[in-house]
């Protein structure tokens, strides 16, 4: 490894060695705040690091990884994202802090933040699993409740099956293809790549919560503590969704109509069944779980658009409705974290009743994140429906867009109906508790990002582009 | 810059009022006026006649979001001169009808009319299509909370069915907007949402069509046309007063605006061809809403139906494909837009203080409050387009239109004059004559009646002098080459044609004693 991979490498290295330097203060002093303090300090450094990187990218490390700008924008939004999270958990958890919690949040970064820049599938597979493995306590943090441990034992089984079959994909494309690096295949006609293919597909999907493998999202959402949700819908779904966009411009699977068509049947389920699942809900986390799967459709639509139309369209509309989709579903379940904590989550519907005229703060982020999840102009969502209409309209897929349309309208309702019971008479029945500390002066950021995105989305924009075009 | 400042003196004001709701009090009424006012002086710094050609009063284009070629463009011509002027006057309506109707939350109330009123600015002045249709959903989400935090006991449906039809509808538009500018860029290499760009695009029949039809049905869906028209019902009678007033007199006529501004011009072909489909709609239009007003019971309902099947001439007159007919549609925007507002005020005033609006429960008011009857039939006319007052003169430039380019569906709409009289008179019937009802209302007080003279007087302007107004609209729609600019074509020889138009009502009307105001 040369010094120059080294160097490109420093922002993994920083959350790495962050979580092993908080594991080893653990030996001589157990306290949570410590440990919080290591991880905040870890993934700024990850993040002050990245301009280092940048510099001397694209830099092949290993030939397991590839940092490129691309693979520094999704590493960098998963520090980012962490670094919030990290915040909500020392508000929500301020009753009985662990420093467990702190360290398997930085492993699963490290784990999201590795998946964007593999190149080889065993990097892919290992990322993946650094990532599942640290949600599953993460998930059942809360070990008094029983939704939490359900939940954790529902994402541990079907992650591992999910892995399984993924590995078995994986293992049908080696023996096809001969290589485990992601290189371009070509035409699909050898049938055990079409299967592997397929199965690593099913495998991704699963952690994607797209239609037929989203079963496990709603349960998983509503047992975790709430700024656990909030990484696992958004570091979590957008790295695996990175990693999928690098894998296949490289794959080359792109030139397959069968796939495509069977991509396009799962986008329309996904955008169709969760904004439908969705509207039965009457528990936030289990509504913004079920929106989540109708939101990687919309991601999904915008990706199959972009392939067919063989452009930097494809990397550059999905990386954007991606980092839209993390902040606004960063300040989303931020909300909930923030008005919850360890004794008992605010989730359910009647818990918002009149929040707007007893809190307007946590309304006021509550409205902009779910008007940004059902794509109304002022937020960043918009920007990121947009590109999805945009992808969609210049590639002629109608049938894809009709389904976003109807997916949008039928989304709108359930989002309006929140900020209606938002906006109803006060009801006293559950006292909001508030958190203190960073966690609100965070919430108000990412509110900003919201808008800000929404309202002068071209620098990002710009950046994006340039790094859309590299990668293709 | 002017143009800027135009949208975002309500933007700023509104967050004022409401940043000032603890300190002011009822006093946040106030300051909404005083935002108004100053944003009234800037409007009237801006010069009315256009200085060069094209029909464009004035520009602003700022680059906004290159990458795609979005540009911040905003522009003024006579059309949208005479929308804004329409929305201030009906903006100082809202804020001054609700000064006693809203009780609770009142510097968020303010806000939210005035966002209302900026976002509905910001319509009429965008000629960026993706600014447009920013602004044309933007506007959605104070009217949302207007409704929904103000409204009257089926708020929530009503707010929520409102939101839904218009942003469906829109996503189609911003469908059409996208294949639009997509076209543009495979026949030109230039990617641009530019209106200025997009006009003038030569699309093959086909494409137009479909292209065309996204639009139109975002716009017929806010217009409203049958069968896109049940939100509308709905909505303006869960409003607050002041809500309702801006729905009617301003939210509707983005729609028609948007015919007049998009869906004609960018595709004159496929329009001309979908004409007598359109006309029809706006025929079904005027006599179904006829027809529904006068089945109902509720006054606002009635009154909101009653918009349906004026906005019915709009659509008519858009579509006849003449001078006539587009100075019609403007026209009757413009009437439309004073009288609904007028009759949404009188409706609320009477629901704020009988607590009903079942006009089972009404009767014999005159005798209690005979002003409040008098101002009620003075808009009851000039709904039901009496000569002499501005509704007549569009709804005539309408017919007149239509009748050049479809006779028997013009043959059709003409009935809607019939049946106007039956429900207008009707109402006045039922809520100001026969026996007296339980409670009767208190008369109009002096602050109510000073707002209702000055739509009175905005009536009656445009009815016995609608020169200027048209003389404003006519090189907006010569830019946008709906009507011909040459003088010596069929347009040229309009102005006369409709000053001896405007001389017919005043003589109607009994003898003008306005005199010429230029």
């Amino acid at each position: 490894m040369t010094a120059t991979a080294l160097l490109a490498l420093l922002p993994v290295i920083a959350v790495a060695g962050a979580s092993v330097v908080a594991m080893l203060a653990i030996a001589f002093r157990r306290h949570g705040g410590l440990a919080y303090a290591v991880t905040l300090l870890g993934l700024a450094l990850s993040l002050a690091l990245l301009p280092l990187s940048l510099s001397r990218e694209p830099v092949a490390v290993t030939g397991l990884l590839r940092i490129d700008a691309y693979a520094l924008l999704f590493g960098g939004a998963a520090a980012g994202a962490a670094l919030f999270v990290a915040v909500l958990c020392h508000a929500y958890f301020r009753q009985r802090e662990r420093e467990e919690i702190y360290i398997l949040l930085l492993t699963a970064t490290l784990g999201g933040m590795l998946l964007a820049a593999s190149t080889h599938f065993a990097m892919l597979f290992l990322g993946l699993e650094i990532l599942s493995v640290s949600l599953f306590p993460l998930i059942a943090f809360r070990s008094r409740h029983r939704a939490s441990l359900e939940a954790g034992i529902k994402y541990l089984i079907l992650s591992g099956i999910s892995s399984a079959l993924l590995l078995f994909g994986i293992g049908l494309v080696y023996s096809a293809t001969g290589t485990l690096w992601l290189a371009e295949t070509g035409s699909i006609t050898d049938p055990v790549l079409l299967v592997g293919t397929l199965m690593v597909i099913a495998g991704l999907g699963f952690k994607l919560s797209l239609v037929p493998f989203h079963m496990w999202t709603p349960d998983v959402y509503e047992g975790a503590p709430a700024p656990i949700a909030a990484f696992i819908a958004t570091v979590s779904k957008a790295s695996v969704f990175a990693m999928l966009v690098r894998l296949w411009s490289s794959h080359g699977a792109h030139h397959d109509h069968r796939l495509l068509a069977l991509l396009s049947v799962i986008a329309a389920a996904s955008i169709l069944f969760g904004n439908l699942l969705a509207l039965l809900q009457s528990n936030l986390k289990r509504m913004l779980g079920y929106s989540s799967v109708a939101h990687m459709g919309y991601a999904l639509a915008a990706f199959i658009s972009g392939s067919v139309l063989e452009t930097a369209m494809l990397p550059e509309s999905v990386t954007f409705y991606l980092l839209a989709y993390i902040v606004t579903n960063l300040a989303a379940f931020g909300t909930v974290s923030v008005l919850s904590g360890t004794a008992g989550e605010c989730d359910r519907f009647e818990h918002y009743r009149g929040l707007f005229w007893k809190s307007p703060g946590p309304a006021i982020a509550l409205t902009a994140s779910l008007l940004s999840l059902a794509g109304i102009p002022l937020t960043i969502g918009f920007i990121g429906k947009f590109y999805v209409f945009a992808t969609g309209t210049d590639a002629g897929l109608w049938a894809l867009l009709a389904a976003v349309v109807v997916g949008s309208g039928i989304g709108l309702y359930f989002y309006l109906r929140v900020i209606w019971t938002l906006l109803e008479p006060v009801a006293d029945e559950f006292p909001a508790e508030s958190a203190g500390g960073a966690a609100k002066p965070a919430l108000a950021l990412l509110v900003l990002l919201v808008l800000a995105g929404g309202l002068f989305p071209e620098p990002v924009l710009k950046v994006i582009r340039e790094i859309a075009k590299s990668l293709t | 810059m002017m143009l800027f400042w135009l949208i975002a003196v309500p933007l700023l004001g509104g967050a004022a009022c409401w940043g000032s709701e603890r300190v002011l009090g009822r006093g946040a009424a106030t300051l909404a006026l005083v935002v108004l006012a100053l944003e009234t002086l800037l409007f009237a710094s801006l010069p009315p006649h256009a200085g060069d050609g094209g029909g464009w009063l004035m520009q602003l284009a700022w680059p906004w979001i290159p990458r795609f070629g979005i540009g911040f463009h905003l522009a003024l011509d006579g059309i949208s001169y005479l929308l804004v002027a329409l929305t201030l006057l009906l903006g100082f309506m809202a804020v001054g009808c609700s000064w006693p109707e809203i009780d609770r939350h009142r510097g968020l109330y303010y806000l939210n009319v005035l966002w209302t009123l900026a976002g509905t600015i910001g319509v009429f002045l965008a000629i960026d299509l993706f600014l447009f249709f920013f602004f044309w959903e933007v506007m959605l989400v104070p009217m949302y909370f207007l409704i929904s935090i103000w409204g009257h006991e089926n708020r929530a449906y009503a707010a929520m069915k409102f939101f839904i039809f218009t942003q469906v509808s829109g996503l189609l538009m911003l469908i059409a907007i996208l294949a639009l500018v997509f076209c543009l860029e495979h026949s030109s290499g230039m990617l641009s949402f530019d209106y200025l760009d997009l006009l003038g695009q030569r699309l093959d029949a086909g494409t137009a069509r479909w292209i065309m039809l996204g639009f139109f049905v975002a716009f017929t869906v806010k217009l409203p046309a049958v069968p896109f028209h049940t939100w509308l019902p709905d909505a303006h009678t869960q409003a607050p007063t002041g809500g309702s007033v801006l729905l009617a007199g301003v939210l509707l006529k983005t729609g028609a605006y948007g015919l007049l501004r998009f869906a004609i011009p960018l595709f004159p072909e496929a329009a001309r061809e979908f004409a007598p489909a359109a006309m029809g709609l706006g025929v079904v239009g005027i006599l179904y809403g006829a027809k529904l007003a006068f089945a109902q019971t509720d006054l606002k309902r009635l009154i909101a139906y009653t918009s349906v099947s004026h906005m019915g001439f709009v659509l008519v007159g858009a579509y006849a494909f003449n001078a006539y007919g587009f100075q019609g549609a403007v026209m009757t925007m413009l009437a439309h837009g004073i009288s609904a507002a007028a009759l949404f005020m009188l409706a609320g005033a009477l629901q704020c203080r009988l607590h009903t609006r079942d006009m089972g429960r009404m009767g014999g008011f005159w005798t209690a409050a005979p002003r409040f009857g008098g101002v009620a039939l003075f808009f009851s006319l000039a709904a039901l387009g009496l000569p002499g007052l501005g509704n007549f003169i569009g709804e005539f430039l309408v017919l007149l239109g239509g009748f050049r380019s479809n006779i028997a569906l013009t043959a059709a709409a003409a009935l809607g004059l019939v049946l106007a009289p039956v429900y207008s008179l009707h109402v006045v019937q039922r809520v100001f004559h026969g026996a007296a009802a339980a409670s009767l209302p208190a008369d109009l007080r002096a602050s109510e009646l000073a707002l209702l003279a000055v739509l009175m007087t905005a009536a009656v302007a445009l009815g016995i002098r609608p020169q200027p107004f048209l003389d404003l609209s006519k090189p907006a729609l010569a830019g946008a080459s709906l009507i011909p600019e040459s003088r010596r074509a069929a347009a040229g020889a309009k102005p006369e044609q409709v000053g001896a138009v405007g001389a017919e009502g005043t003589q109607g009307f009994g003898g003008g004693g306005r005199g010429a105001v230029r």
